[in-house]
């Protein structure tokens, strides 16, 4: 419906994982939110845990300030991880 | 499923006739699964949103996942589902009720997935083991349609005043056929009798409690007792079911032979 709120979606998709992001769904409000992004988000088995916030609580930056904001870290490789071995058993790093 | 069925023959009764009343009593049971997931399905595209037509998609599917499983321990569940005619269904008659608008079918859910829930715990126990099985996969699956509509059915009833008025239409629709899903006839006593079935006179109490309990938070209004409708279970059913099943049936049907 186009009066209702829009929620932005976070999946668990298992135990020990981070939530991420997947999507967004319409609903009158949180219990429904919820509802809807199980039925949307989750009819494969994608998931363990559910997060679901409003859109409109999301504080974020302001594409304009890219610049600003992201670009002083491009020329500091030094603070990548890059020069250590990986064990191939280490996962999800 | 299409593969197993049967082109010809075995058009009316339940083919396990080692135990007619064990057959009999899983086909009312596959019965209503099957005749609710068809009405759900006929939502899809056609939702208020595109969340809701997913929800309804997937009441629907869920309920004829356990159609399948429910004909096919009454007998072949492809045969019985598209091969029978329209007397020899033995659904309840709620589920065979038009959509309407979205509020009766909300309506219509919580009716009858309240007493599904309250049926399939109890089954989920029991003593027929494919049964128990069947009834334990089935209830998780319930009790989340059962809170569904009754989240819906809050905030339509105690929603704006066009909403209301079609929660009131829609329980005024549905409430004539819920005596039925407490109707014990002599088949359904002796299912009772040799341990397989569930009286539900046993559970009334709280499925008439646990209604009530939904209405009041939606500021909805009992309906008064109406004359019931029965004879679903006995294949006496309303003009809309023949409706419903010429389109279920008409693909394998018009080609017995098609494969998918």
């Amino acid at each position: 419906m186009s009066d209702w709120p829009l929620w932005e979606v976070f999946v668990r998709t298992k135990g020990g994982l981070a939530h991420r992001h997947v999507g967004s769904v319409h609903a009158p409000d949180a219990e429904l939110a919820l509802r809807h992004a199980r039925d949307t988000y989750t009819r494969r088995m994608e998931g363990v845990s559910l997060w679901v916030v409003r859109s409109a609580d999301i504080v974020a930056s302001d594409p304009d300030q890219a610049g600003e904001l992201f670009e002083p870290a491009a020329d500091k490789v030094y603070r990548h991880p890059t020069f250590y071995d990986i064990p191939d058993e280490v996962k999800h790093i | 499923m299409a593969e197993q069925a049967r082109p010809h023959g075995a058009f009316d009764a339940p083919s396990d006739a080692h135990d007619p009343i064990r057959a009999g009593y899983v086909l009312r049971l596959g019965d209503d699964s099957l005749i609710l997931g068809q009405r759900l399905s006929e939502w899809c595209g056609h939702a208020p949103s595109v969340e809701v037509d997913l929800s309804l998609s997937n009441l629907a599917l869920d309920l004829v996942g356990q159609a399948t499983l429910l004909l096919g321990a009454a007998g072949d569940a492809d045969t019985l589902a598209f091969k029978r005619d329209v007397l020899d269904f033995r659904n309840c008659l709620l589920v065979e009720q038009p959509n309407g608008d979205f509020a009766r079918t909300m309506v219509r859910q919580l009716l009858f997935s309240t007493w599904q829930h309250l049926l399939y715990q109890r089954l989920a126990v029991g003593t027929d083991e494919q049964l128990a099985g069947i009834a334990a996969k089935a209830v998780k699956e319930v009790a989340y349609h059962r809170e569904l509509a009754g989240e819906w059915v809050v905030r339509l009833g105690d929603g704006t005043e066009e909403s209301a008025r079609r929660t009131a239409d829609g329980l005024d629709w549905c409430w004539r056929f819920v005596p039925e899903l407490f109707e014990v006839d002599a088949e359904l006593e002796e299912a009772c009798r040799c341990g397989l079935a569930v009286d539900p006179r046993s559970f009334e109490e709280e499925y008439r409690a646990s209604i009530a309990a939904v209405l009041q938070e939606a500021k909805m209004a009992q309906p008064a007792d109406q004359r019931p409708i029965l004879g679903g279970r006995r294949g006496h059913h309303s003009e809309h079911l023949g409706h419903l099943l010429a389109i279920m049936q008409y693909l394998p049907r018009t080609y017995p032979d098609a494969k998918w």
